[in-house]
């Protein structure tokens, strides 16, 4: 066995993160490790990977006992990581970001030509092409994904491991980079493809391991399993996400005309004429790749962002100034993207961030300056039931809850204003299936009490899932929007490549 | 004189020279730091205990170079104590680094106090002489201003390149640098990030001791209260202004050192008219400025700021 | 070695870490101490003696106390919303020059006006003192802590100015100092044969006030969302640059009331020395209170023990009085440590 991970246990506080996990991978084969968010996987990962501890259990590589909690043994006995969030300094080279660490730290001088030409020469062999000299903020999100994995091979990796690797690419990247995997196992590697996609489990993997909730459940061959029994596997239980129903949609809620958002110092414009409407009783997805402007789109009808030019119409009155305090008056619900960062504030309690939006409203607030405590809380209460939000408490600090309550905490903040037009940014990433599916519900039944909802994500089977129509993003360019029967993984991919007008034929309204 | 004529004494670029070293060590050290990733506001503080130490060292009869030594020990070691707070413990970098700086200042002002309990003015000492470097020291004027000064302004000038061949063309620099950048990315390579950050905070408090030292024992050769006199954060400043480049902090040092001898001169021909205590704001008026008029350009390390713990997802 | 954020932090640890974190620096200083020569309990009594010994003490300790309750709060408020004003000092001496250039014939008013007046000038004025850092800040991002540090030292040159040029006393014998405060300006004093003035009821008022509106306003609100995540707090609709602003007033204000105490209350006339660095020791007074408008004032009477301690302590044994400096940063790099450790729970593997 080129790898074999014998019974890792690793506790946080009360929580059972891995429980007596073992697994192994030969060389030359491709281990799918399955999944939902908050399964495991990432943390058994970072245990062999030397970024935790385990409490109990060992690692061997080919036989050997692997030192716990020492990155650099880890990387000298052949494992390499290819993370989620790439691990990568944005404003340094790819020479500089796949060299650090690889020379002595304390000689004199660094030998870049040799290293030049030990990344060209790589590159070309596994066809993970890519400019040594360029510098990483200047990458597409697919390229810094082989600048990840050459930095794995460059220090001779024989176990790649690849977390979530597919989560940033179109379908057809993806299909690339299962064929650079073959490639590799042909030669002898052996390689862990962290997942919770199942096709791509059939599509690429020799054998399955399932985890759920910290603890193996089994493993299989890949050729007696199939998505329903995987599935099951995965969340113990039939999965039923909630399937988006046809309604008849009324206004406009939100129009954008020809709205752009300029770069930074004169640079190519963030958002280059986007026109977007999304209408009562209807949900729009909008697909693409991370990075092509989805933020600041999310950010402008958050109103935290002025466009440079173009229109916002919402509801039928434009919209001419552009802060939160106004869209949230004028009953924009917005889910953003980055739940810690930008949703909550963790260190308030859960009360405080259930009325963050309502600052100044009667019965909460007397003569709009001086909190009503008992109000605040009553109210506080209603939701936390209504919205089924556990884990802290009303008097809780916020940080404590797990990412699926604190989605919650903001659907009940956002849908207890009966908004006219929702933003979702990203709205389950990082969820498990249960999270996921409540969000979704809430969403649906949004949409049914007269609400038009945009729903951005990086997730096609979201889009694909719950949306009635997608609208295509990139390089800050919307495409014309496609009726949700006309939309499939394959041709939503060449768009999110960038041929837009694929299928323009089939435009939708 | 006319101020134009000042541009034409070799006294002008000579006091340039020696009012530029403090600062150059000084943002050097600096720089170092928020390369890394870690503000150091205990800079003024590690000046004072940089200048206070060399002083001593050759006060008690210890050699000049020793003296450099003993306050590159003493900066080493509250840098320590500035990493062990803010990298290992994770702690505001804002807060620790002010802490630092009133504790270091207290603790020279109390060992100054102790070795020298009644002494009104403070004893002076035999500090760095002018050397003369045979043939070219003699050139007319060039000699007088920039080839005739003391071994510790051309080690401050050799110091230049030196920060920016390890900062730019060594393993090691690279970590730091990237340290400072996305740590990470270091720790995912099998550095300890944790020891990068350290060590380089540890060597830039170094330097900048050895920059405070500079001005007891290159400069006024005596140890004075409130000496350092808001130099450490002008030096603050000055990385700003220098978009954390070694090239562009010498520079600014230059360019600095250089308003403020001309400001002294420009009190003499003012006579007067404008009071001298509106000569001694430009230094901090200029500051200000330059930060200002690099803050829309300012590329700083992305991780400065950001405590790194080990294992942490965010 | 590992840090695990507490899931819950009894109260009374969050209590004990200031006095835990006290005590360590006291430990640390005795080193000092015995390097001196001295008995360290013979020279800590007499430390104690000297500030709380005595009524002549305890109302010395007072007096030293009022501009650090209010340049503690000052420096607190900032604090919280991570607006890291570290020019206290400056902010108090411009609340001084206010109250100098409206108090010294300016205008003739009675007291009962008078005092109030010289009050909300010396806010105004302290506040504005922190109009272009703030402004700096939020339009340029330009750092905060270097630019209030750095106007410290201009408006100290300013003050030089004045009390050389135009507002020097002519009857003061050639000393740069200002004319007297007129004496409906002049703050009364609370306690016969003391120095203690209105100054320090203004500082309680200060505290209460802030701490109550910190709790139950919409302000307070505001103010500590900004503080802890103003991303979060703008995305909810709070105006985070509006809430600096205001942030930015208070802690001027407060400092700048300090300044007008010294001048209106202690001294009665602006001098060069007037501070001895309040406003820098507002920094380690907001520190060790955790920047708890109430523990602000604990911890500036405790300091202010040290500093008056410390220097009845050095008349009587010979020990310099920078040790009360020692004293007090060591407390604050202390409390650092010991407030982490109340979030934080240490695990070694």
């Amino acid at each position: 066995m080129a790898l074999e991970i014998r019974g890792v246990t690793k506790r946080f506080g009360a929580l059972v993160a891995n429980d007596g996990i073992s697994l192994s991978v030969a060389e030359g084969e491709i281990l799918a490790l399955l999944g939902e968010n908050g399964a495991g996987k990432t943390t058994l990962m970072n245990i062999l990977f030397g970024h935790y501890v385990a409490d109990e259990g060992e690692m061997l590589v080919d036989g050997r006992a692997l030192p716990p909690g020492d990155t650099g043994a880890a990387i000298a006995a052949g494992v390499g990581m290819v993370h989620q969030h790439f691990a990568l300094a944005d404003n340094m080279t790819v020479l500089e970001n796949i060299t650090l660490g690889t020379e002595k730290l304390w000689s004199w001088r660094s030998d870049t030509a040799a290293a030049r030409a030990r990344i060209v020469e790589m590159a070309e062999a596994y066809g993970l092409t890519v400019d040594p000299d360029r510098r990483v903020d200047e990458l597409s999100i697919g390229e810094r994904q082989r600048v990840e994995i050459l930095k794995a091979l460059y220090r001779d990796a024989r176990i790649l491991i690849l977390d979530e690797p597919t989560s940033v690419l179109t379908p057809q990247e993806s299909d690339r980079l299962f064929d650079t995997l073959k490639a590799m196992v042909a030669q002898g590697l052996s390689i862990i493809f962290i997942t919770h996609k199942l096709h791509e489990i059939l599509a690429v993997s020799d054998r399955v391991t399932v985890l759920r909730r910290g603890a193996v459940v089994g493993t299989v061959a890949t050729v007696d399993a199939d998505r329903e029994s995987l599935a099951e596997m995965m969340v113990g239980r039939k999965v039923a996400r909630p399937r988006a129903e046809h309604l008849d949609p009324g206004r406009a809620v939100i129009e954008l005309d020809a709205v752009s958002v300029a770069g930074p110092r004169g640079g190519n414009p963030v958002l280059d004429r986007v026109s977007l409407t999304v209408r009562e009783r209807e949900i729009v997805g909008l697909a693409g790749v991370a990075g092509n402007g989805q933020s600041a789109l999310a950010a402008l009808l958050s109103g935290t962002l002025a466009p440079s030019a173009g229109t916002v119409t919402l509801d039928g009155e434009p919209v001419r100034r552009f802060t939160a305090r106004e869209f949230i008056i004028r009953r924009v619900g917005r889910i953003p993207e980055d739940r810690h960062a930008t949703g909550v504030v963790g260190d308030l309690a859960v009360w405080e961030n259930l009325i963050s939006e309502r600052l100044r409203e009667t019965p909460l607030w007397r003569w709009g300056r001086i909190i009503d405590f008992a109000a605040c809380k009553a109210y506080a209460r209603r939701l936390v039931e209504q919205f089924d939000i556990r884990g802290a408490g009303i008097d809780g600090a916020t940080r404590l809850m797990s990412g699926g309550n604190m989605q919650k905490l903001i659907l009940a903040r956002v849908l207890d204003r009966s908004p006219r037009f929702i933003l979702a940014s990203q709205p389950i990433r990082g969820l498990d299936e249960g999270a996921i599916a409540a969000v979704h519900q809430r969403l649906l039944d949004a949409k049914r009490d007269g609400a038009g909802v945009l729903v951005i994500s990086e997730d096609l089977d979201e889009i694909l899932s719950i949306a009635d129509r997608v609208v295509v993003i990139h390089a800050g360019r919307t495409s014309p929007s496609l009726d949700i029967g006309d939309a499939d993984a394959r041709r939503l991919g060449l768009m999110m490549a960038g041929d837009l007008q694929h299928g323009a034929g089939a435009m939708a309204s | 004189m006319d101020l134009i004529e000042v541009f034409l004494t070799a006294g002008f670029w000579a006091a340039m020279i020696r009012i530029a070293c403090p600062l150059i060590l000084g943002t050097l050290g600096e720089l170092i730091c928020e390369r890394a990733g870690v503000l150091n506001l205990g800079i003024e503080g590690i000046m004072t205990a940089g200048a206070m130490a060399g002083w001593m060292w050759v006060y008690q009869g210890g050699d000049l170079w020793g003296g450099v030594v003993f306050a590159a020990v003493v900066g080493a070691s509250l840098g320590l104590i500035h990493a062990g707070f803010t990298v290992y413990l994770g702690l505001s970098q804002h807060v620790a680094g002010i802490g630092l700086t009133m504790f270091a200042s207290a603790m020279s002002f109390f060992t100054f106090r102790m070795m020298l309990p009644s002494s009104t003015t403070p004893p002076k000492i035999q500090g760095f002489q002018q050397v003369r470097i045979p043939g070219v020291s003699d050139l007319p004027f060039l000699g007088d201003a920039f080839l005739n000064h003391t071994p510790l302004t051309y080690a401050t000038f050799l110091a230049v390149p030196a920060v920016m061949y390890v900062l730019y063309r060594t393993p090691l620099g690279l970590a730091v640098r990237m340290a400072g950048e996305n740590p990470v990315a270091v720790e995912a390579q099998g550095i300890d990030v944790l020891a990068v950050r350290c060590g380089a905070v540890m060597a830039g408090s170094a330097l900048m001791a050895i920059g405070g030292a500079y001005l007891t024992m290159s400069a006024f050769d005596a140890f004075y209260f409130g000496m350092i006199n808001g130099r450490g954060w002008i030096c603050v400043a000055l990385v700003i202004f220098a978009s954390w480049r070694p090239g562009k902090a010498l520079l600014g040092a230059l360019l600095f050192a250089g308003l403020d001898a001309l400001q002294v001169r420009a009190q003499q021909f003012a006579g007067g008219a404008i009071p001298y205590q509106f000569f001694l704001m430009l230094p901090y008026v200029l500051s200000i400025a330059a930060m200002v008029v690099m803050a829309r350009r300012a590329r700083y390390p992305k991780a400065l700021l950001v405590p790194y713990r080990r294992g942490e997802r965010h | 070695m590992t840090l695990e954020p507490r899931e819950h932090t009894p109260l009374w640890l969050v209590v004990m870490a200031p006095v835990a974190a006290v005590v360590a620096s006291l430990v640390l200083c005795s080193v000092l101490i015995l390097w001196t020569g001295q008995p360290v309990l013979k020279a800590y009594g007499l430390l104690l003696g000297g500030a709380f010994g005595s009524s002549f003490g305890i109302a010395e300790t007072l007096t030293r106390s009022t501009p650090l309750i209010l340049t503690g709060l000052a420096v607190a408020v900032a604090f919280r919303a991570k607006f890291w004003n570290i020019g206290a000092e400056g902010q108090l001496y411009c609340g001084a020059l206010a109250a100098t250039w409206l108090g010294t014939g300016m205008i003739s008013l009675p007291p009962i006006l008078m005092i109030p007046l010289l009050f909300v000038g010396g806010a105004v004025a302290g506040g504005v003192a922190l109009l272009l850092p703030v402004f700096l800040k939020v339009r340029l991002k330009v750092d905060e802590v270097v630019t209030t540090l750095l106007l410290n030292f201009v408006i100290l040159l300013l003050v030089s100015f004045l009390l050389e040029g135009p507002w020097k006393d002519p009857m003061s014998l050639g000393w740069p100092q200002a004319a007297p405060i007129v004496d409906e300006g002049v703050l009364p004093v609370l306690l016969a044969k003391s120095r203690l003035h209105l100054g320090l009821l203004v500082g309680l008022a200060a505290a209460i006030l802030i701490w109550a509106a910190m709790r139950w306003s919409i302000w307070g609100y505001e103010i500590r969302a900004v503080g802890l995540n103003p991303q979060a707090a703008g995305f909810a609709g709070i105006p985070v640059n509006l809430t600096m602003l205001r942030v930015a007033m208070l802690s001027g204000g407060l400092a700048g009331m300090a300044g007008v105490g010294e001048v209106a209350g202690l001294k009665g006339y602006l001098t060069l020395d007037l501070s001895p660095g309040f406003g820098y020791a507002g920094i380690a007074v907001a520190m060790l209170a955790n920047l708890h408008p109430i523990g602000v004032i604990l911890s500036a009477v405790f300091l202010a023990g040290i500093y008056v301690g410390a220097d009845s302590m050095s008349r009587a044994v010979n020990i310099p009085t920078y040790i009360a400096d020692v004293l007090v940063a060591s407390s604050v790099l202390a409390v650092l440590v010991s407030l982490m450790l109340v979030r934080f729970r240490v695990r070694f593997r």
